[in-house]
C-alpha cells in the first residue's frame, strides 16, 4: 500500500458531489486518487465539483485521473467543475493545455450552484 | 566548485517521491525559488514515471539512478536506467487541446491521446532549459536535464 499524501473529503449534496482534495498527487498515489474518483461515478453521481484549493502538487498522472472522470461524467451528461484550484493546479493544467476543459469557479458554493 | 549528489532507488512508483524530495533539496540548495523547485520536482517525477512505464515496462524491473550537479551557472539532473532504449522522438506530442476541442474532439478521444502519453515529456521540454537523451549498451538510457541558475547568464 502506497503511503498516501493527499486527502479527499466527499460531501453528497443531492444533485452534486462536492469533493475537497488537498495534498500531493503524483505518480506514487495517482492510482489511488483515480480509484476514489471512479467510486463516485460508480455510485451514479456524475455532477462533481472538485475543490482543489489545498492541492500543493499534481503531476500528469493526477491530471489523467481528472480527465478520466470528466470523460466518464460527460458520457452520463454530467460534468466535472473546479472550485478554487491552487496556483499549482492552474499552472499544470495550463502547461498541459487542459485549462479550457474544466470550468473554474472562485468557491465551492458557486461551482455547486452552477449545476 | 561543483557540488554533486547521487541517489539510487528501485524502479517503483512509491520511490518517485524520494527522487522528488532529493531533487527538491538539491534545487533549494542551488538557490532556486519555490516555483522553480516545483518545476524541477515535476520534471523528475515525469521522467521517472516514463522510465518505469516505458524503459522498464513495469515496476521492480530495474533501478533509477539520479545525480544532481550544481556548478557556477547550471543545475543538472541526470537520470539513468538500464531498461530498453527509450526514443523520446517516438513519443507523440500531446494534442493541442484547445484547437482539438474546437475541432470537435470528444473527451473520449482526448483521454485516449493523453493515455498514449507525451504529456510528461511535454512538461519537461517546456520547463527545462536543456534536455538530452542518450542510450548505450553499458549505461542504458541517460536523460540529462539542465536548468540555468537564476540570475546567471549562460
Amino acid at each position: 500500500m502506497t503511503d498516501s499524501s493527499f486527502t479527499v473529503n466527499i460531501e453528497d449534496m443531492k444533485r452534486v458531489e462536492l469533493v475537497e482534495v488537498s495534498g500531493r498527487i503524483d505518480s506514487s498515489n495517482a492510482a489511488q486518487f483515480d480509484d476514489i474518483l471512479k467510486e463516485i461515478a460508480k455510485r451514479g453521481k456524475y455532477n462533481v465539483v472538485l475543490n482543489m484549493a489545498g492541492v500543493e502538487y499534481i503531476s500528469s498522472a493526477g491530471l489523467r485521473a481528472l480527465v478520466a472522470l470528466l470523460r466518464e461524467n460527460k458520457k452520463h451528461r454530467g460534468d466535472v467543475r473546479l472550485a478554487q484550484p491552487s496556483e499549482r493546479v492552474v499552472e499544470v493544467l495550463s502547461l498541459a493545455g487542459l485549462d479550457s476543459l474544466f470550468a473554474v469557479y472562485n468557491d465551492s458554493a458557486s461551482a455547486v450552484g452552477s449545476f | 566548485m561543483a557540488a554533486q549528489r547521487r541517489l539510487t532507488v528501485p524502479g517503483r512508483y512509491p520511490e518517485i517521491r524520494k527522487i522528488c524530495e532529493f531533487v527538491a533539496a538539491s534545487a533549494s540548495e542551488a538557490g532556486f525559488d519555490e516555483d522553480t523547485v516545483f518545476h524541477l520536482e515535476l520534471c523528475c517525477d515525469e521522467a521517472s514515471t516514463n522510465i518505469i512505464e516505458h524503459a522498464y515496462g513495469g515496476e521492480d524491473v530495474g533501478a533509477i539512478d539520479v545525480t544532481t550537479i550544481i556548478d557556477n551557472a547550471t543545475f543538472t539532473v541526470t537520470l539513468q536506467d538500464s531498461g530498453r532504449p527509450f526514443d523520446p522522438t517516438a513519443v507523440p506530442a500531446p494534442p493541442d487541446i484547445n484547437n482539438d476541442l474546437a475541432a470537435g474532439l470528444s473527451t473520449d478521444e482526448l483521454s485516449q491521446q493523453l493515455q498514449v502519453g507525451g504529456l510528461g515529456l511535454h512538461f519537461i521540454r517546456n520547463l527545462m532549459d536543456e534536455v538530452y537523451f542518450t542510450f548505450d549498451e553499458d549505461h542504458g538510457n541517460t536523460m540529462v536535464m539542465v536548468k540555468y541558475l537564476q540570475g546567471k547568464d549562460v
